[in-house]
């Protein structure tokens, strides 16, 4: 897993979305136990500080949770990513329509044009 | 004990004859950390790490490493990556690893060994029969290899290839620990700034920014190098 950064935008914020899609896709699943912070930056090649911070900022949105002493571990609440999942939809589909909204097309030419293509 | 400062630098001067190299120096630093020194060739970089290494002496002001002045005890937990070798390079790598042994209690002979050997270098070698990246690795390599509190690395970049560059930016994320700090010096931002939890800018012997890498990003909107490139402008 090589991820690449763009290095104006905060390196944690970047990794933060680069784990929100791990979650959403079940890189890592349900319930599952996380690599460590060391792992993680050293995989990831980043500073472990930075990854700490990504992951308590993942904690704090109860997307992950730390067990005493055993490490961290994705959240056992399927509900929890699967609003996540959504609301990064929602957020995928809003600028698929602002892109299209500045060429001139409206939403329902918007859905034609998805509709006519082929994944 | 535990929020005394690792690196401590007060009011510190530094002049050669009547020339000002450094001007009121004022830093901290706590473990945990990667520092990145950062400024054009002459700021002052180079000046900056040799007295921290004791290898200087200031014109006034001081200097500490946890909690003491610099001396015997720092120089035993500081392990210093020169911006120009100082080893006899007609030595083999294993006879430049017997003085690593001799001269530092902390040298973790095997994880040198291992470390060499996962970079393809032969510790039969001498340095001379070897290219300068390869020299450079080897020094690296040595100098990560110590079990130190602070490890100063000088312009650890310079004239090593893209690929080099990886490795050296990988042995040093997955040597540190939480204990240490690390600060590197160089002027090569771009392919460093990733890993960096601080940067300290040094202008004409001054620092004139010491920041949270992340947080600056975030108040200018762009990259450490870009901001740098902004400030520095000829």
């Amino acid at each position: 897993m090589e991820l690449t950064f763009d290095n104006n935008i905060p390196i944690y914020i970047q990794l933060l979305e680069y784990m929100k899609i791990y979650l959403i896709s079940g890189v890592f699943k349900c319930g599952e136990k996380l690599p460590s912070v060391r792992e993680f930056a050293i995989t990831f090649k980043v500073n472990p500080n930075t990854m700490q911070k990504a992951l308590a900022e993942l904690e704090s949105m109860n997307l992950i949770y730390t067990e005493r002493t055993n490490g961290k571990y994705v959240t056992k609440d399927q509900k929890v990513i699967n609003k996540l999942k959504d609301e990064y939809a929602i957020t995928l589909a809003k600028s698929y329509f602002q892109g299209m909204k500045r060429i001139g097309l409206g939403k329902a030419d918007s859905i034609r044009y998805l509709e006519g293509i082929d994944e | 004990m535990s929020n005394m400062k690792l690196l401590e630098i007060k009011k510190l001067n530094k002049s050669f004859d009547d020339k000002k190299i450094l001007t009121d120096i004022n830093l901290s630093l706590s473990s945990g950390k990667i520092v990145g020194l950062l400024g054009k060739n002459g700021a002052g970089k180079s000046t900056l790490i040799k007295l921290i290494n004791d290898l200087l002496t200031p014109s006034s002001g001081e200097i500490l490493v946890n909690g003491e002045k610099i001396g015997v005890e720092s120089k035993k937990v500081i392990s210093y990556l020169p911006e120009r070798t100082y080893l006899n390079k007609q030595m083999k790598v294993s006879e430049v690893i017997e003085l690593f042994k001799d001269f530092y209690q902390d040298f973790d002979e095997e994880k040198a060994i291992k470390l060499l050997k996962d970079l393809d270098l032969d510790i039969n070698q001498s340095l001379t029969k070897m290219s300068k990246g390869m020299q450079e690795k080897v020094q690296l390599v040595l100098v990560m290899s110590r079990k130190a509190d602070l490890y100063i690395l000088d312009e650890p970049l310079g004239g090593v290839d893209p690929a080099t560059r990886d490795y050296i930016l990988d042995t040093i994320l997955s040597n540190f620990n939480e204990n240490a700090s690390v600060i590197i010096s160089t002027h090569l931002i771009s392919d460093i700034e990733r890993i960096l939890d601080e940067v300290i800018f040094i202008d004409k012997g001054k620092i004139i920014l010491q920041s949270d890498a992340d947080k600056l990003r975030n108040k200018e909107k762009s990259s450490i190098d870009e901001i740098f490139r902004r400030m520095f402008k000829c």
